[in-house]
């Protein structure tokens, strides 16, 4: 049966974007501080203020435009959203309508059957309401303003993604392109990036679409990629049962696994949107445009091709690299900052360095070990002071001490063997202890000479670099 | 001494003859004589600001500004720290705002001497200053007559002369009506001129604050004051500073002097008419050049601005819920109650029927057919006057069909609108536009003061100035005063 149906998903998607200060009212926009101490007389709707954008803001979401291929319309208007909440002080949010700052663009996601483009209705600046806290007190609910006025671009997609996987490829490709652009601290968990997903179903083949159900407030790639299905699924078994879907917004409850209702159609508010008045409308210049072009930055799939053509790494390491804005920025750093190749510098990244950050629970741009301290442990690697092994232990001490691997290395006598004369007198005091493996040996027991690098490596507690002591074996034991 | 300009005033202190707390010291006490009688007043200051008085000295002693020591009252919706904006409405009856408006600033800063608030009607909605949450104000020329609206209490207050100069705001004629009825001088300048902060909004696209005070050259001097770009509204234009030139001579020669004779013939009341042809002449002696003009969009005024300026209120009176500041219903239990209850209480009748009216203007499935019709039909007048002004330098004409009329006249509120026809058009191009005294109705309704409109070339403030001083310079009508306030 399930196979007679198609999802149709239409995305929206709020990104906060990353200003010092609100959209509006010039007050600072930090996350975590405490509850209304970010409060402008405007962000309070105090009679008498009057809204002057923040320029950073347009030129963030220029900044996105370009980078999803979207015109940038010449005139850009703001116009108010009215509704009463007791955290949108104003009694509406001033957002956009008509004419949203970014216009008609696209973005290429991978999917199972290959590349497919999902085109970008529009983008819009609006401003983000306070919140709204009700579990703090019996008999009130507390208001925090401090995200009141706080700028955000609203991303709509066309309904173009046909199922739950595709709605998760988009989002992330969002998600990298406003990271990499330096736009969005892309926190889920503060909510600097969330999603409404617009779902409906319809038998295969039909063009028309069903009627949909809208998610609201969805803030994790899992959650929203489970919501979709669980959405799907609902309004399928509803057709299938001969009842219909009603059109209304529905909220996912992560915990139980399912959407409820939130309000329907009939109850949705008349937003009486008008342009707002206090506002002239805005002029988006050539030139304007023009210097945004110049803060594009590297987006990933051409970091993945510089990274694999340029610097010798592997394809997959790359795309893991170029993909999390955070690693592209500790790992460019160690680039430039180390002398270690690049694909040795990949490799441990990617290895011992993210082992050690799981093993932490710890994201990279939260690490104890800074790009500088992790260069210069690249750099001991690079120049064969230390083995990997070596380098792994160096990497717990420095997390746990913060001293630099070169402190380490000294304090604690880890530095490679590579004094050939020290080398040959251990091997030498080897092949004397045991002529019967010597003997093995030079019989054609090939698998004999790793028992012998395995010795020196027990007596030198794994410090003898390994490449010169295989070779000075190979000479004694094959040269007598 | 009450009934002296700026410029006599600012001579006097500049040469010492009188002191900034002496001069203040009179309209002081004027203030405290008449207001129980006018009810001009919201708020007078329990004493004069010492501060103020000291600081105005104190430039006055380094020789600086003509405004210097001049006192004044602020119609009371410009915000001032400390003191009570109540927008003459219950829902702000004790709001003390934590900043001031712009123009208070500004104002402050040029030495002038905030006696305090002035009456209007509720949010500046009204043309009689009778939809007060304080009460009704008399018009000192005849108490038991209405001032005009809605800056009634300002218009009222200067031409009792318990103040030189009051500030007041004009949407659709606010400023220019009540200077009309009241018999003295009131620019509205052009929309950008002025700071809008700290101004409560009533329609944001139309408001503009101005001055009303005894001559155009008074009014010039202080709106040089308070005009320039405010990085804090975003309307306000960047070239918008502008310094008042005193013209040198009476002459007009050179100025082409548009006039709506279609307006003027069909004014009902003989003395307006009368008056108004005389002023035109008077203009025409002086040397301007009458020509005829036409305004063909301009009686779709009133419709259109019944439509765009409730739109704005609807909206910008959200704000006013009861949660935050303001009027906050007691005994509610669940939110919608206080939101209802709050405004019920808070909110005046004519407030309340201007949110349904633009609520429902813009609401889904009647945007375009009022809004946006609306919008359009603006935009059609604020072509008739720039094809107009490709003739003209100034449009003359009546600022209202009739004289102060006597309180609770009016129970019909559209025939109260429809007599702002004549003030609507400039206001919604955004233009300059002042009103001027040009004499007096004779007739079973006593002496009351009649105003004569000019309406000047978007940013020409000078020009209309220019033109209204001149005009004063040889008639006196702007300097007299009522039997009972001289």
């Amino acid at each position: 049966m399930k196979q007679d149906w198609e999802m149709v998903i239409g995305l929206e998607i709020h990104v906060r974007l990353d200003t010092e200060s609100k959209l509006f009212s010039g007050m600072k926009a930090s996350y975590g501080s405490s509850p209304n101490s970010q409060v402008s007389f405007l962000d309070a709707g105090l009679p008498g203020t009057l809204p002057v954008i923040n320029q950073k803001a347009l030129e963030y979401a220029i900044r996105f435009g370009l980078s999803v291929d979207a015109t940038i319309p010449p005139v850009t208007i703001f116009a108010r959203k009215n509704y009463f909440y007791p955290d949108l002080p104003k009694g509406y949010q001033i957002s956009q309508m008509d004419h949203p700052i970014v216009g008609k663009g696209h973005l290429m996601i991978q999917t199972d059957a290959g590349e497919k483009r999902i085109d970008i209705t529009r983008a819009h600046l609006e401003e983000d309401a306070g919140k709204s806290i009700h579990d703090k007190y019996d008999q009130y609910s507390a208001i925090d303003l401090n995200r009141a006025g706080t700028p955000l671009i609203e991303v709509v997609s066309e309904p173009q993604m046909s199922n739950a996987k595709e709605a998760v490829a988009f989002m992330r490709e969002i998600y990298t392109r406003v990271t990499h652009l330096g736009i969005c601290d892309g926190n889920l968990q503060e909510g600097s990036f969330r999603c409404d997903a617009n779902v409906s179903v319809r038998p295969k083949g039909q063009t028309t679409l069903g009627t949909r159900a809208e998610i609201k407030n969805l803030n994790s790639f899992r959650f929203i990629e489970k919501a979709i299905n669980h959405e799907a699924k609902r309004q399928i078994k509803r057709l299938e049962a001969g009842e219909k879907v009603v059109q209304e917004t529905r909220l996912y409850d992560a915990d139980k696994d399912q959407t409820r209702s939130m309000r329907s159609k009939e109850d949705a508010n008349d937003y009486r949107y008008f342009p707002d008045p206090d506002q002239l409308p805005i002029t988006i210049s050539a030139a304007m445009i023009e210097a945004q072009k110049a803060h594009l930055p590297e987006f990933p799939a051409s970091k993945i091709k510089r990274y694999t053509t340029e610097l010798g790494i592997k394809a997959d390491d790359a795309t893991i690299i170029a993909n999390d804005i955070a690693m592209v920025k500790f790992f460019e750093y160690s680039l430039a900052h180390s002398k270690a190749a690049p694909d040795l510098n990949a490799k441990f990244l990617l290895g011992e360095f993210s082992a050690l950050l799981n093993a932490h629970s710890q994201s990279i741009d939260n690490s104890q070990i800074d790009a500088d301290a992790y260069s210069g442990l690249l750099d001991e690697l690079q120049a064969g002071t230390v083995s990997r092994k070596v380098a792994k232990q160096i990497l717990d001490d420095m997390w746990a001490s913060g001293k630099s691997a070169a402190q380490i290395i000294d304090e604690q006598d880890l530095g490679q063997i590579s004094d050939s004369s020290a080398l040959t007198a251990l091997i030498d005091e080897l092949i004397n202890d045991h002529p019967e493996q010597v003997a093995s040996y030079r019989s054609g027991n090939d698998k004999m000479f790793n028992f012998f690098v395995g010795q020196i490596m027990k007596k030198t507690k794994g410090q003898a670099n390994p490449v010169q002591t295989k070779q000075l074996l190979e000479d004694k034991l094959n040269n007598e | 001494m009450i009934n002296l300009t700026i410029r006599q005033m600012a001579g006097l202190l500049a040469e010492k003859s009188i002191s900034v707390q002496e001069l203040n010291g009179v309209f002081y006490d004027r203030c405290r004589a008449h207001n129980a009688s006018t009810n001009a007043l919201i708020t007078l200051n329990d004493e004069l600001n010492a501060a103020e008085i000291l600081h105005a000295q104190q430039a006055i002693d380094v020789g600086n500004h003509w405004l210097a020591g001049i006192p004044l009252v602020h119609k009371d919706l410009f915000c001032t720290q400390g003191i009570k904006t109540t927008c003459g409405s219950n829902m702000l009856a004790n709001f003390i705002s934590p900043y001031n408006a712009t123009v208070v600033d500004r104002l402050g800063q040029a030495g002038m001497v905030s006696l305090g608030k002035a009456n209007m009607d509720e949010f500046a909605m009204g043309s009689s200053n009778e939809h007060s949450a304080f009460g009704p104000v008399g018009n000192p020329w005849d108490l038991t007559r209405v001032p005009g609206g809605s800056s009634g209490g300002s218009a009222a207050a200067v031409a009792a002369r318990m103040v030189p100069v009051a500030t007041g705001s004009d949407t659709g004629g606010s400023i220019r009506q009540p200077a009309a009825l009241c018999g003295i001088t009131g620019i509205k300048p052009s929309y950008g001129r002025v700071s809008r902060y700290g101004m409560v909004a009533f329609a944001s696209s139309l408001d503009q604050a101005g001055v009303m005070a005894v001559s155009a050259d008074d009014c010039a001097l202080v709106l040089s004051a308070m005009s320039g770009h405010d990085p804090l509204d975003s309307t306000s234009a960047h070239a918008s500073t502008w310094a008042w030139e005193k013209p040198q001579d009476t002459e007009l020669k050179d100025l082409k002097v548009g006039v709506t004779r279609a307006w003027i013939d069909a004014l009902e009341d003989p003395d307006i008419k009368q008056r108004t042809w005389q002023a035109i002449e008077q203009l025409q002696d002086q040397g301007a050049q009458i020509i005829d003009i036409e305004l063909p969009h301009a009686d779709l005024a009133v419709s259109a601005y019944y439509v765009l300026a409730p739109a704005e209120c609807s909206s910008n009176l959200s704000r006013f819920d009861g949660v935050r500041f303001g009027h906050q219903a007691e005994g509610v239990n669940d939110l919608e109650s206080l939101y209802r209850q709050s405004r019920t209480e808070g909110f005046g009748e004519e407030v309340k029927k201007r949110i349904m009216i633009g609520a429902w203007a813009l609401s889904s499935g009647y945007y375009d057919a009022y809004y946006l019709q609306a919008q359009k039909v603006r935009r059609l007048i604020s072509n008739d006057f720039k094809q107009a002004f490709a003739q003209v330098d100034v449009i003359a004409c009546p600022v209202s069909p009739e004289t102060a009329f006597e309180h609770g006249a009016k129970a019909d509120g559209v025939s109260m609108y429809q007599a702002d026809q004549f003030t609507l058009p400039a206001s919604l191009a955004g233009l300059p536009c002042l009103s001027m005294p040009i004499g007096f109705s004779q007739g079973q309704n006593g002496r009351l003061p009649i105003g004569l409109q000019l309406v000047g070339r978007y940013f020409d403030e000078q020009t209309i100035l220019s033109v209204a001083d001149k005009y004063q310079q040889t008639t006196d009508h702007h300097l007299q005063l009522p039997e009972a306030f001289q």
